[in-house]
């Protein structure tokens, strides 16, 4: 790069739009703290999910007609028809999933090294931003196949804001564009789900920015204190997210190409059907948890406004944990509750994907309990009564020690 | 960086080879910038090719990509117009008159030199795109000065064998791939 910049006309090019400097400066020689885990490699390869989903999706949406009676059809057609046109939608299908299980490890790592604390709150907030997006997108690609899944999981959705006292039904219609999902809701969900990766994408540039103002927290969370903590991004951290990115590809080939159904339902070959729902309707796996919170509660409404809390209490994580302790390394008591929400989660997957009678009832009340018990009474006490370990002195001495 | 010192002495390694243009000499590390770069590079082509040739047409289109054509219902001296992958394709029922005069043409008057014979297969059966050869739009029949098609996008005049005599079009009208499967019915493409 320096050799780049001393060519005269890159040197005069780079003077009026500095672009080669702004990448150095971002992408090159930018300080990383130098004990960063493999942990810290799922925020570049969130960035290639959504990479990898923008570019599929444009290319599917060549060949994709939103019209409620072709939708269906189109679809087909891309499967059997259009060149490899299965390999781009299985890359967008499982892509999807994929998207979710890099960032849902992303958001673990941030709970677990406590990247939300100060003064990192706004890139946390950035980052749930992204989130809410990324499912809102996610939902509305899958109802676009128009299949009985895509159908009923949107009827099921959109009737979520039917819960809404006196309004719920006027802002249910305004939705759906008419009496129920039909023709007008597929063509909307398509122009949103083109749109919204692209907010994505502005969030994301906010998000960096947020990063790499205050940046990147470390395995020990504490704060650096001179140049001699940092590393160069490149070539450390470049080719460490190199080599996650080919192991990342590697998983998602062997689903892509093995199991590339293995993470969807088989109702959703089956043509939309207005008058028929299916036996046992479930969301995707990235939703399950917090459908099961939905359905826990004995309430309409109650279900809803547990469902949206359970996210939007995450917003308030920054000042809900009082430890002034990032790293869970040196909490011990926090660390095993750490662990035990993440149980809770997939107690909760399992609740949301198994039907709503026996025990399952008990079960996803009791973790759906749990859950907030976490965030709102646990994490405020753990914070105070809990004896931290003692921190290092600095990044660099124990790594240099070593 | 500057100030930071070089990451080696800063992991505490002994300092890399010297990178300065002559003072270089080659070391694992460089292979390992090749190979990896190597590897990438093949791998992105590989990768890049599905996005290329989804674009292209799909096998529901190559499925269509011939049709038959029943000639029985033409009568002498006029035309039909059928589509063929999207395209007009005329084919007239040529009388006499249509044939000599075609034949009667010499070839150095022609801009884009055929004769008649090279363009039929039955002198009766006239079977060809109906695209004009300047811009791409679709000719009329029987107008023009040479009792054959003329383009009013751009005042092409056509013979009554479909060859440009006049006007900006470059080439005749364009022969599409045909046979006669029995007396009466050819299979375009």
């Amino acid at each position: 790069m320096q050799a780049l910049l001393n060519n005269g006309f890159v040197r005069w090019f780079d003077n009026r739009l500095p672009v080669l400097s702004w990448a150095n400066h971002h992408l090159m020689e930018y300080p990383t703290p130098r004990n960063l885990n493999y942990a810290w490699n799922f925020g570049s390869l969130a960035g290639l999910a959504l990479v990898l989903q923008i570019v599929t999706g444009i290319v599917l949406a060549m060949h994709y007609t939103p019209h409620a009676d072709m939708a269906f059809d189109s679809v087909e057609r891309i499967m059997r028809d259009v060149n490899y046109g299965w390999l781009l939608r299985y890359m967008h299908a499982n892509g999807a999933s994929f998207f979710f299980i890099v960032v849902y490890i992303h958001i673990a790592r941030g709970l677990y090294y406590g990247s939300y604390k100060a003064p990192r709150e706004v890139l946390w907030w950035l980052g749930l931003v992204i989130l809410l997006l990324m499912m809102a997108t996610a939902f509305m690609g899958y109802v676009l196949p128009w299949g009985q899944m895509s159908f009923w999981g949107a009827t099921v959705i959109t009737n979520l804001f039917s819960a809404i006292p006196v309004i719920g039904e006027p802002i249910v219609q305004w939705l759906w564009g008419g009496f129920a999902v039909g023709n007008a809701t597929l063509n909307r969900f398509f122009s949103l789900h083109f749109l919204l990766p692209f907010v994505v994408v502005g969030v994301v540039v906010l998000h960096l920015w947020a990063l790499h103002h205050k940046k990147s927290n470390n395995p020990l969370g504490i704060d650096y204190k001179g140049p001699q903590d940092f590393i160069t991004f490149h070539p450390y951290y470049t080719i460490k997210d190199a080599f996650g990115a080919g192991v990342f590809l590697i998983l998602f080939a062997t689903f892509l190409f093995y199991a590339p159904n293995y993470m969807g339902h088989p109702d959703n070959y089956i043509p939309a059907d207005p008058l028929v729902t299916p036996a046992h309707i479930v969301p995707e796996w990235y939703f399950l948890p917090f459908y099961a919170i939905l359905r826990a509660i004995p309430d309409k409404l109650g279900g809803v406004l547990a469902m949206g809390a359970s996210i939007f209490i995450l917003f308030l994580l920054p000042w809900l944990d009082t430890s002034r302790i990032r790293s869970a390394t040196f909490r011990p008591v926090f660390k095993w509750f750490f662990w035990l929400l993440l149980v809770d989660l997939v107690v909760l997957g399992f609740c949301g994907a198994n039907p709503p009678e026996g025990f399952w009832v008990p079960l996803s009340q009791v973790a759906t309990v749990y859950y907030f018990l976490h965030f709102l009474i646990l994490l405020p006490l753990i914070g105070w009564f809990e004896r931290p370990r003692p921190l290092p002195d600095s990044i660099a001495k124990p790594v240099l020690k070593a | 960086m500057a100030g930071f010192g070089t990451n080696q002495q800063r992991r505490g390694l002994p300092a890399m080879a010297d990178h300065t243009i002559g003072a270089h000499e080659e070391t694992r590390r460089d292979f390992l910038y090749v190979a990896t770069g190597a590897v990438a590079a093949v791998g992105a082509a590989v990768a890049l090719w599905p996005f290329i040739d989804q674009m292209n047409p799909a096998a529901d289109v190559l499925a269509l990509s011939s049709i038959e054509v029943d000639l029985s219902p033409v009568p002498l001296g006029q035309q039909i117009t059928v589509n063929w992958r999207g395209k007009p394709v005329f084919v007239r029922h040529r009388t006499e008159t249509d044939i000599e005069e075609a034949r009667a043409v010499p070839l150095e008057e022609l801009r884009d030199p055929q004769t008649d014979e090279e363009r039929v297969i039955k002198a009766e059966w006239l079977v060809m795109v109906g695209i004009c050869t300047h811009l791409g739009c679709v000719p009329l029949a029987d107008q023009g000065d040479f009792d054959g098609w003329f383009c009013p996008c751009h005042g092409s005049h056509y013979d009554s064998s479909g060859r440009i005599r006049k006007g900006p079009a470059p080439l005749n009208l364009a022969i599409p791939g045909y046979e006669f499967i029995d007396d009466s019915t050819i299979r375009v493409g």
